[in-house]
């Protein structure tokens, strides 16, 4: 199993509370992260990542185990404290507007 | 007795603004989707209890919102747990893609950008939502890059007009200072095939075929902007407004010059009269009198506030030309906020009420057709739209 946590505004549109937690086929990466939860909570399509580019939009980035891995892959394997669930995949708002 | 249902849009969520038909005591409800700008918000004319709003943030994109029960509660149209037959999430709600289908025959089009090189079309955000007179299930929305989608069941997948963005105009419109976006959708009551439509800056387009193909109607408009004032395409148009009664007459707050057509948008004819300013945002038509008219002069477009700091609403009760100030109630000293496009509106009450809301977060009434006036709310965040209902 795997854990997301979501910026505010994305666990209030998700209905979610606290950490999100997915169980992803296949080996743990970004795409196979999102594309799970995107499949648990449709609303979620676009507000990560567009919704024709599959790019992450531009305030967001991905931090994991006190790294950035916004730049990585998306088709990398994460890290495997992530994929056996012991450290959250973080989607984090950047700190910036009014 | 009849009452009325005030949509506000701000800069930091959604306020529902409720009164009986006296429109002195209100209650007040929100926020709604609290820190998300809702550029705007409007209800069903066929079906009061159904509304839309357009949710955006610059971190999370855009999401459509929808109520079936006048706005107690909302949910993301189609954004619940549902699946194609291949089990894959269908959240279309939120997608508005530009049509590159080859069935059209409109590849993705590119615009002028600042530079004067090409740019393909972006989509940013929506900026209005306007529901159909007679289909509650039909509403259209106007986005930013500078096109008209539709949607025919409820928001829950949208499709492109792409007629309108594959113009042959198109590759020249350009964005101004506030993006290229397209914000005034203006439904003829008596015949659903013609729309028209305003792009700033681009100017008006018309449809007399239910959006298939478009033509603008911008003769008469003259912009000292744009290298060639009389052009066909490249004005500033801020806001266009029709009274049901009269479907060939419209009133248009351009970025400079309040305008009015009587033919449908073939011509136009200049009538900022008397006005202290003729720039501004917001106009609209009193609901019971085709030549009563409503603007809020703002002093300039690099200043954008009150002519000396005073408030004031202009009213022309001959279809423009002769205007009179509408104070009573405003704030006549050290105001410098702005209203713009989508912040003002009437309701359909015996006498008129006319509403705005500005930049500085007051949403102004008048029960009597402007005559006076009275704050709902003064300390919301910034209003970006407002709206009314007129309730059974």
């Amino acid at each position: 199993m795997i854990r997301v946590a979501l910026p505010f505004h994305l666990r209030n549109l998700a209905g979610a509370t606290g950490d999100v937690v997915l169980s992803v086929e296949g080996p743990a990466t970004q795409r196979a992260v999102l594309d799970a939860l995107e499949a648990r909570f449709p609303v979620l399509r676009g507000t990560i990542r567009d919704q024709e580019t599959q790019r992450r939009r531009a305030f967001l980035r991905f931090f994991a185990c006190r790294r950035d891995l916004s730049l990585e892959d998306p088709d990398a394997p994460l890290p495997a404290d992530v994929a056996e669930g012991r450290e959250p995949f973080l989607v984090v708002g950047a700190v910036a507007g009014g | 007795m009849s009452g009325v249902r005030v949509l506000v849009g701000t800069r930091k969520g959604a306020f529902i603004l409720t009164s009986d038909g006296g429109r002195g005591r209100w209650k007040v409800d929100g926020p709604h989707f609290a820190g998300w700008e809702i550029y705007h918000l409007k209800g069903s004319p066929a079906d009061p209890d159904r509304l839309y709003a357009s949710q955006s943030s610059a971190w999370f994109g855009q999401i459509i919102q929808r109520s079936d029960d006048g706005g107690r509660t909302w949910s993301p149209p189609g954004g619940g747990p549902t699946t194609t037959p291949e089990g894959m999430p269908i959240g279309q709600s939120n997608r508005f893609a530009y049509d590159v289908s080859p069935e059209t025959g409109r590849p993705l089009t590119t615009h002028q950008w600042y530079d004067g090189t090409q740019h393909p079309w972006e989509f940013k955000r929506v900026w209005h939502l306007e529901p159909s007179p007679t289909d509650p299930d039909l509403v259209y929305a106007g986005v930013e890059d500078a096109a008209l989608f539709r949607s025919a069941d409820g928001g829950r997948t949208w499709g492109e007009l792409a007629g309108l963005r594959g113009h042959e105009s198109g590759p020249g419109w350009q964005p101004g200072a506030g993006g290229m976006g397209l914000h005034t959708i203006v439904l003829d009551p008596g015949d659903p095939r013609r729309i028209f439509i305003a792009i700033s800056a681009a100017g008006v387009f018309r449809s007399d075929d239910g959006g298939e193909t478009w033509a603008p109607k911008n003769r008469g408009l003259r912009s000292q902007y744009i290298p060639d004032p009389d052009a066909p395409v490249g004005h500033c148009v801020h806001r266009i407004a029709m009274h049901p009664s009269r479907p060939d007459t419209l009133f248009m707050q351009k970025h400079w010059d309040v305008m009015r057509t009587d033919d449908g948008g073939e011509t136009w004819r200049e009538v900022s009269g008397d006005l202290p300013s003729d720039f501004g945002f917001p106009i609209d038509v009193h609901a019971h009198e085709p030549e009563t008219v409503y603007v809020v002069p703002i002093k300039s477009d690099s200043e954008h506030y009150p002519p000396e700091g005073r408030l004031r609403v202009y009213r022309s009760r001959t279809g423009g030309d002769a205007w009179e100030p509408l104070t009573e109630g405003l704030p006549q000293a050290d105001c410098y906020v702005n209203v713009l496009r989508d912040a003002m509106c009437v309701d359909q009450l015996y006498p008129c009420g006319v509403y705005f809301g500005t930049t500085g977060g007051q949403v102004y009434v008048s029960p009597d057709g402007g005559d006076r006036w009275t704050p709902i709310v003064r300390d919301l965040p910034a209003v970006l739209s407002v709206e009314v209902q007129t309730l059974p």
